[in-house]
C-alpha cells in the first residue's frame, strides 16, 4: 500500500485516526495530489514534510475538507475519520471541522476580544449551556493553549493586540475549543521568532495526550524535535511514510535522503 | 483683434521660437549637437513656454477682468430713473451688453458707420426697432441714457481688446526673444523648460483646489447677501416654505430638511439592506460565473443617469404606487411622493451601496474565513459573526456616502418627489425637498437680488455642509479602516 | 489497516457522534444558512429586477418615438394666395404667413374627397380633417416655398406629419372615447384617419426627424425632436474632452509623480475625494454664480455648460488617471532613472504611454458620465426652449443649445402626453450613447489591459 511497504512492522500500538486511500486532488486542470495512501495514529504528532509546492498543504487541507471552500479544487478517493468517510454525500463540513480542527500559517485571531475569539466556536456549535460554562470553556482552551497565564487579565482586550506567538498559541487554544480530535497545523511557526516558535512546539507536544495533531512544515528541525510519524512528499506523492527517527536517519528512498541532506527543496 | 485670433498668433508665435530657439541652439554649438547641455529641442521648448504661458494667462485673465471693469466704469451713467420698476440695475446692464452687440453688428455688417450711430440718439430714432432688424432682441424701451451707456460700453470694449491684443503679443514677442538670448551651449534647456512644465503641472492640480474655493466663494457671497435680505433667524427656524411674487415670502428650511432627509431615510431602507445582502452574496456566495453576470448588471445600473431614473419615477413608479397602494389604503391621490422618490432612489443607490460593500467585504482577509470555516461555521455564521463585524466600519463609510449621495440627488426628486413643502408623516403624499427648491428658485422667473431666488444660494450651502461632513466623515472612517487590514 | 472503526474512537469525547447523522443543532444551522443565501438571491433579484422594469418602463414606452405617423397630401400652391401679384418677388411672397398655408392643405383635403367619396366621413369637413395635419405643417409648406419660390401655381405632393393625436390614435393612445372628450380631436377625424390609412395615404413608419428636428412647441409634439439636443450635449463633451483631459492627466502626474508628502498636497488630495462627492447641482449653483453672473458668459450655452461639467468631471478623471499611472510598476521609472533620464523625462516618455489605455478609459467614463447630467445643467440656463440650431464651433459655443438629459426633462414637463412618448425616446437615446461610451471603454481595457 504504500511506497515503502517495510512500514507496517514499525506501526506501533496507537489507533488509526484518519485512514486515507488513493487520494487524488486536482486544481482544474492540475493534478496536486497523486494517489496517496497513509493511515495517522490518534495522539500522535504527525509531520509532512516536502519541497514548497509538494502537496503537503493541499493534503492537510482536504482532512477537514478546507478545499471546500476553493471553486476548482476536486478530490477523489476515499478519507475516513474513525471509518467514516467524510466526502460522504451525507457528512456535513460544517460538523467535520468541529472534529478536526485547524491552525493556520499566519496566526489569524478575530478581529473581536480573546475572550470572543475562543467563545466563537463554541458558541456557533452550541457546547456551552449557560455563561458559567462558556467562561469554563474559554479558560480550559486557554490553559491547553498555554496562554491563560499571559491573557487572564485581559480577557476583553481585542486578540489582534497580542505578539505574534501569543495570537498563534491564541488560535491554537481557539482551535482547541470546539473539542476536536484532530487538530491539523499548516506551518503555524513560519511567521514566528524562535522563541515564540520553542514555545508553540513545546504546546504541541503537550497536545499530543489529547489529540491526533498533524502538522505541516517546512523546517526538517522542527520535524524532527515535534514529530513521531514523518510524510516526505514530494511532486504531490507520499513518497515515504514512517516513524521519524527512521525518515531522518535512514531513509529507504533516495528522494527522501537528498531532500533531508539538503540536496532537493 | 478678437480673443481668439490673439490667441492663435500667440501660439504662432511661440512655435516659430520654438524652431528658432532649436537652430539657434545647434548653431551656438557650431553644429556639434554633443556640446550642448540639453537636446536641441529642449531649447526650442523653452522658447515656447517662455512665449506662450505668459501672453496666454495674461489674455485669459484680461478676458475674466475686463467685463467687470467695464461694467463698473459704465454702470455709473445709468441713473436710478433709468432701471424700470420692479427691474434691477443688473438688467438694464444686460440690455446695455445687448444693444453694444448689436451695435457692434451694424457696423459689421455695414449698416451703420462708426460716425452716423455716434450722432444716433435714442430719443429720436427707434434703437429697438433698429437692433430687432438685425435680430438682436432688447427688452424694453431703450431710454438715451442706457443708450449712452451701450455706447460708452463699446469704445471702452474696443480700447480695452486693442490694449489687450497689443499687451499679449508685446509679451509673447518679448518672452521669445528673452529666452533666445539666454540660449548658449552651457545653458540648462531642459532643466529650465522641465521646471515650466511642472509649473503647469502644478497649476493644473491647484484647479480642484480653485472649484473648491470657487463653490464656498459663491454660495457664502450670495448666502450673505440673502440674509441681508432675509433674517437667519426665520431661514433656520420657521417651520413654513410659501415664497410669494409680491414679497412678504416665509422662507423656511424646516420643511425642505424634512423631506429631505425622509426621502433619504426611505431610499437608504430600500437600498441598504439589499445592496448589502448583494455585496455579501456575490463575494461569499456566487461562483465565478454568476458573478461574471451579476456584478456589470448591477454596475450598469450604477452608469445610468438619474434623469432616467427621474423618468421612470415619474411614469411609472409613481402611478404604480397610487394606483396600487396610496389610494386603496386612502393614503393620497399625487403620483409623486416621498415614497416614489425613495424607492427609485433607492434602486439607484443599490449599485452604489453594494460596490462599496463589496470592496470592504473583499479587503478582509482570507485568514479570517478561513479561521472561521476551520472552526466549522457555516458560510452564514461566518458572514454574520466575523466577515460583517470585522468590515463594519467599512460598511458604515459606504451608508454615510451613498446618504450624502441621497441627500445632494436632485432629478430624481424633481420628478418624483412633487413640489408642496410640507411637514407631514405621510410618505405617500408628495413633499418637496432642499435640492427641488434649489432648481425651482433658480430657474423661475423672480428677479435675481430676490430673496426668493437669493434663498437658492442658501440651501445650496445648507445642502454643500452637510454632504460635505457626511463625505469627510465617511471617507476617515473608511481610510481608518483600510489602513487596519494593510 | 484499513479496519480502522469507529471502535477506536477514544471515549469520553463530547463529539462522539457519527459524522454522517445530522444533528438537531447541525440542521438548524443548515436550514439558517440556507434561509441567508435565500435571502441573498432575494437581494440580487430585486436588483435586477428594478433594472428589468426601469429599462422595460422605457423601452415601452419610449420605442413608438422613434415611428410617426405621416399624411400624403397634394396641395395645389395657389398663386393668387401666395403670389397676388404674380411677381415672383421673394420678399412679398414671404410676407404671406403661415396662416396664408393653412386653407391650401383644407383645399387638398376638399380634392381629395372629390376624388375619392369612399373618404367622406359625415359631420367632417375638409377644414376640420385639415387640423389632422400637424400645425408644423403649414409651417413646413412655407418653408419649402420660400425655399424654392418656383413651386408656386404648382401641386406638390407633401408628407406632412400627423397631428399628435392622430399619431397617438395608431399608437393606442387615443382611442373614439378618449377623442369625445378631447376637444383636440373627434372621433370623426380617427374614422378618416382609418380610412387615409386604408387608401395608402397615411403611413406610420420611422422618424428620422425624431433625431434631427429641433424642439416644437407646447402644442406640436409631433414636430419636436432632439437634434438642437443632441448637437448641444455633443459641443459641451467637445468643451469638457478638451478641458478635463490635459488638466486632469497633468493633476494626476502631478501628484501622483512628482507631489512632496506634506499638508498642500493632503489637502489637495482630500479635496480631490470630496469634490468627486458633492452633489452635482453644488457645481451648477457654481457655474451659475462664477461664469454667468460673474464672467458674464451667456445663459444656456454650451461652453458654460462645458465649464460647470469639466469642473465636476475632473475628480472622476483624476482618480482614474491616478490609479492607472499607480498601476504602473516603480521598476519602469527605476530603469528609465538608471539609464539617466529625468525625472519628467521617465514620466512622460514611459510611465504616460503605458498608462494611456487606463486614462482613455477613465475619460471615457468620465465623460460619459457628464453627458448624463442634468442637474447643474436647469440651472444655467440650459432649460431654455430653443429651436435654432447653435453654429460651428468656435462662436457654437456661445450659442444657446438644449441637452439630451435637459430636453427629457422640459419634455416631461409638459401637459400633452405625446411628449411622454418623447422623453422616453430621448432615453432610448441617450442611453444608446452611454452604451456606445461604455462599450468603447469595456473594450479598451480588454483590448489594453497590462497585468504586471
Amino acid at each position: 500500500m504504500y511506497d515503502a511497504p517495510k512500514l507496517e512492522a514499525n506501526v506501533e500500538q496507537n489507533d488509526i485516526k484518519i485512514n486515507a486511500k488513493n487520494v487524488q486532488v486536482y486544481y482544474g486542470a492540475t493534478h496536486a495530489i497523486k494517489d496517496v495512501n497513509i493511515d495517522i495514529e490518534d495522539k500522535t504528532v504527525t509531520a509532512f514534510i516536502g519541497p514548497s509546492g509538494c502537496g503537503k498543504s493541499t493534503f492537510l487541507r482536504c482532512l477537514n475538507r478546507m478545499n471546500d471552500t476553493i471553486d476548482v479544487c476536486r478530490v477523489e478517493g476515499d478519507i475516513l475519520l474513525d471509518g467514516e468517510d467524510i466526502y460522504d454525500k451525507r457528512v456535513d463540513p460544517v460538523q467535520l471541522r468541529a472534529k478536526v480542527g485547524m491552525v493556520f500559517q499566519k496566526p489569524n485571531p478575530f478581529p473581536k476580544s480573546i475572550y470572543d475569539n475562543i467563545a466563537y466556536g463554541p458558541r456557533i456549535h452550541g457546547l456551552a449551556k449557560n455563561k458559567a460554562d462558556l467562561d469554563e470553556i474559554v479558560e480550559k482552551s486557554l490553559r491547553r493553549g498555554a496562554i491563560w497565564n499571559e491573557v487572564k487579565d485581559r480577557l476583553h482586550e481585542p486578540g489582534t493586540g497580542l505578539s505574534g506567538g501569543q495570537q498563534q498559541r491564541l488560535c491554537i487554544a481557539r482551535a482547541v475549543a470546539t473539542e476536536p480530535e484532530v487538530l491539523l497545523m499548516d506551518e503555524p511557526c513560519s511567521a514566528l521568532d524562535p522563541i515564540a516558535t520553542a514555545q508553540v512546539e513545546e504546546l504541541i507536544d503537550e497536545l499530543r495526550g489529547r489529540y491526533s495533531v498533524v502538522i505541516v512544515t517546512h523546517s526538517m528541525q522542527q520535524a524532527a524535535r515535534v514529530s513521531q510519524k514523518t510524510a516526505f512528499f514530494h511532486l504531490g506523492n507520499l513518497v515515504e511514510y514512517d516513524d521519524t527517527a527512521t525518515i531522518f536517519t535512514n531513509p529507504k528512498d533516495e528522494r527522501t535522503e537528498s531532500y533531508i541532506t539538503g540536496r532537493i527543496g | 483683434m478678437s480673443a481668439g485670433l490673439v490667441i492663435l498668433a500667440v501660439v504662432v508665435i511661440a512655435t516659430l521660437g520654438f524652431f528658432l530657439g532649436r537652430s539657434r541652439a545647434i548653431r551656438s554649438a557650431e553644429g556639434d549637437v554633443r556640446k550642448l547641455h540639453s537636446l536641441p529641442n529642449y531649447y526650442g521648448q523653452t522658447v515656447f513656454l517662455f512665449s506662450a504661458v505668459p501672453a496666454l494667462l495674461v489674455t485669459f485673465a484680461w478676458l475674466l477682468l475686463q467685463p467687470l471693469y467695464v461694467e463698473s466704469q459704465v454702470s455709473g451713467m445709468i441713473t436710478a430713473s433709468d432701471i424700470p420698476e420692479g427691474g434691477s440695475l443688473s438688467l438694464v446692464m444686460a440690455d446695455v451688453r445687448r444693444i453694444s452687440t448689436g451695435l457692434d453688428l451694424a457696423v459689421s455688417s455695414g449698416n451703420l458707420t462708426e460716425g452716423q450711430f455716434s450722432a444716433m440718439r435714442a430719443d429720436t430714432t427707434d434703437v429697438r426697432a433698429k437692433l430687432g432688424e438685425l435680430g438682436v432682441a432688447v427688452a424694453s424701451e431703450v431710454k438715451q441714457n442706457v443708450f449712452e451707456a451701450a455706447k460708452a460700453y463699446r469704445a471702452q470694449t474696443g480700447t480695452l481688446r486693442m490694449a489687450m491684443t497689443v499687451v499679449a503679443l508685446v509679451l509673447a514677442l518679448g518672452g521669445a526673444l528673452l529666452a533666445m538670448m539666454r540660449i548658449t551651449p552651457e545653458f540648462r534647456a531642459r532643466n529650465v523648460s522641465e521646471a515650466a512644465v511642472k509649473a503647469l503641472l502644478i497649476l493644473s492640480s491647484m484647479v480642484a483646489i480653485l472649484t473648491t474655493v470657487g463653490i464656498i466663494f459663491s454660495l457664502l457671497f450670495e448666502t450673505s447677501n440673502f440674509f441681508r435680505l432675509y433674517p437667519a433667524k426665520d431661514f433656520f427656524f420657521n417651520l413654513t416654505w410659501n415664497p410669494q411674487f409680491t414679497g412678504g415670502s416665509d422662507l423656511g428650511i424646516a420643511p425642505l430638511l424634512w423631506g429631505t432627509l425622509y426621502v433619504s431615510f426611505v431610499a437608504l431602507v430600500f437600498a441598504v439592506p439589499i445592496g448589502l445582502l448583494v455585496a455579501v452574496y456575490l463575494s461569499e456566495y456566487a461562483s465565478r460565473r454568476v458573478r461574471s453576470v451579476v456584478k456589470p448588471a448591477i454596475e450598469v445600473l450604477a452608469g445610468i443617469p438619474t434623469i432616467v431614473y427621474g423618468l421612470f419615477a415619474l411614469i411609472t413608479v409613481g402611478p404604480l404606487l397610487r394606483d396600487y397602494f396610496a389610494e386603496p389604503l386612502g393614503l393620497g391621490t399625487s403620483s409623486s411622493s416621498v415614497m416614489t422618490a425613495g424607492v427609485v432612489m433607492g434602486i439607484m443607490l443599490i449599485p452604489f451601496v453594494s460596490s462599496l460593500s463589496d470592496d470592504v467585504i473583499n479587503a478582509v482577509p482570507q485568514a479570517m474565513r478561513d479561521g472561521s470555516y476551520g472552526l466549522g461555521a457555516t458560510q452564514s455564521e461566518t458572514v454574520k459573526q466575523v466577515i460583517l463585524p470585522a468590515a463594519l466600519p467599512g460598511i458604515v463609510g459606504a451608508i454615510l456616502l451613498a446618504a450624502s449621495r441621497a441627500i445632494g440627488e436632485t432629478m430624481i426628486v424633481v420628478m418624483g418627489a412633487g413640489a408642496a413643502a410640507k411637514l407631514s408623516l405621510n410618505p405617500f403624499e408628495a413633499m418637496t425637498t432642499i435640492t427641488v427648491k434649489i432648481v425651482s428658485q433658480l430657474t423661475g422667473d423672480t428677479e435675481f437680488a430676490s430673496p426668493e431666488t437669493l434663498v437658492a444660494f442658501a440651501l445650496g450651502l445648507s445642502l454643500f455642509v452637510v454632504t460635505l461632513g457626511l463625505n469627510i466623515l465617511a471617507l476617515y472612517i473608511v481610510r481608518k479602516y483600510r489602513e487596519q487590514y494593510e | 489497516m484499513t479496519d480502522a472503526t469507529s471502535s477506536n474512537i477514544p471515549s469520553g469525547k463530547k463529539h462522539a457522534t457519527s459524522l454522517v447523522a445530522q444533528d438537531a443543532r447541525t440542521k438548524r444551522r443548515n436550514a439558517a444558512e440556507a434561509r441567508f443565501r435565500a435571502y441573498g438571491v432575494a437581494a440580487i433579484v430585486v436588483a435586477i429586477l428594478a433594472l428589468i422594469g426601469l429599462v422595460s418602463s422605457i423601452l415601452y414606452n419610449g420605442s413608438s418615438a422613434f415611428r410617426q405617423t405621416f399624411i400624403t397630401m397634394e396641395v395645389y400652391l395657389d398663386p393668387a394666395k401666395l403670389d397676388k401679384d404674380g411677381s415672383g418677388n421673394l420678399e412679398k411672397i414671404a410676407k404671406v404667413s403661415t396662416f396664408g398655408y393653412a386653407p391650401l392643405i383644407a383645399k387638398g383635403f376638399e380634392k381629395k374627397f372629390e376624388e375619392n367619396p369612399n373618404l367622406v366621413v359625415e359631420g367632417l369637413n375638409a377644414k376640420k380633417a385639415a387640423k389632422m395635419i400637424s400645425k408644423e405643417g403649414p409651417a413646413e409648406l412655407r418653408r419649402m416655398v420660400l425655399a424654392n419660390p418656383a413651386l408656386i401655381g404648382q401641386t406638390v405632393k407633401v408628407e406632412f406629419l400627423a397631428n399628435g393625436r392622430i399619431d397617438g390614435y395608431f399608437k393606442g393612445r387615443v382611442t373614439p372615447e378618449t377623442a369625445k372628450l378631447d376637444k383636440n380631436v373627434s372621433p370623426e377625424q380617427l374614422m378618416l384617419a382609418d380610412k387615409l390609412k386604408e387608401a395608402g395615404l397615411l403611413k406610420t413608419r420611422f422618424n428620422f426627424g425624431f433625431l434631427t428636428r429641433a424642439d416644437a412647441s407646447e402644442n406640436r409634439p409631433e414636430a419636436a425632436g432632439l437634434g438642437v439636443a443632441i448637437l448641444g450635449s455633443f459641443y459641451m463633451m467637445l468643451v469638457v474632452l478638451c478641458l478635463t483631459l490635459p488638466i486632469g492627466v497633468a493633476a494626476s502626474i502631478y501628484l501622483e509623480e512628482f507631489a512632496p508628502k506634506n499638508w498642500i498636497t493632503d489637502i489637495v488630495e482630500v479635496n480631490i475625494s470630496n469634490l468627486a462627492a458633492v452633489p452635482s447641482i453644488v457645481f451648477g449653483i457654481l457655474g451659475l454664480a462664477i461664469f454667468i453672473n460673474f464672467a458674464g458668459l451667456p445663459q444656456s450655452a454650451p461652453i458654460v455648460g462645458g465649464l460647470v461639467l469639466t469642473l465636476m468631471t475632473l475628480p472622476t478623471i483624476i482618480i482614474a488617471t491616478r490609479a492607472s499611472l499607480k498601476a504602473v510598476p516603480p521598476s519602469i521609472r527605476d530603469a528609465a532613472l538608471g539609464v539617466g533620464a529625468s525625472k519628467m523625462q521617465a514620466v512622460f516618455h514611459h510611465v504616460l504611454p503605458l498608462a494611456a489605455p487606463g486614462i482613455l478609459t477613465g475619460t471615457i467614463i468620465g465623460l460619459a458620465q457628464a453627458l448624463g447630467e442634468t442637474a447643474p445643467l436647469l440651472l444655467i440656463g440650459m432649460v431654455a426652449f430653443v429651436r435654432e440650431y447653435p453654429a460651428a464651433p468656435p462662436e457654437g459655443f456661445f450659442d444657446p443649445a438644449a441637452a439630451l438629459p435637459v430636453q427629457v426633462y422640459n419634455w416631461t414637463q409638459r401637459s400633452d402626453p405625446a411628449f411622454v412618448e418623447r422623453a422616453s425616446g430621448a432615453i432610448i437615446v441617450l442611453l444608446v450613447f452611454l452604451l456606445a461610451m461604455n462599450a468603447i471603454a469595456i473594450i479598451l481595457r480588454r483590448r489594453f489591459e497590462r497585468r504586471w
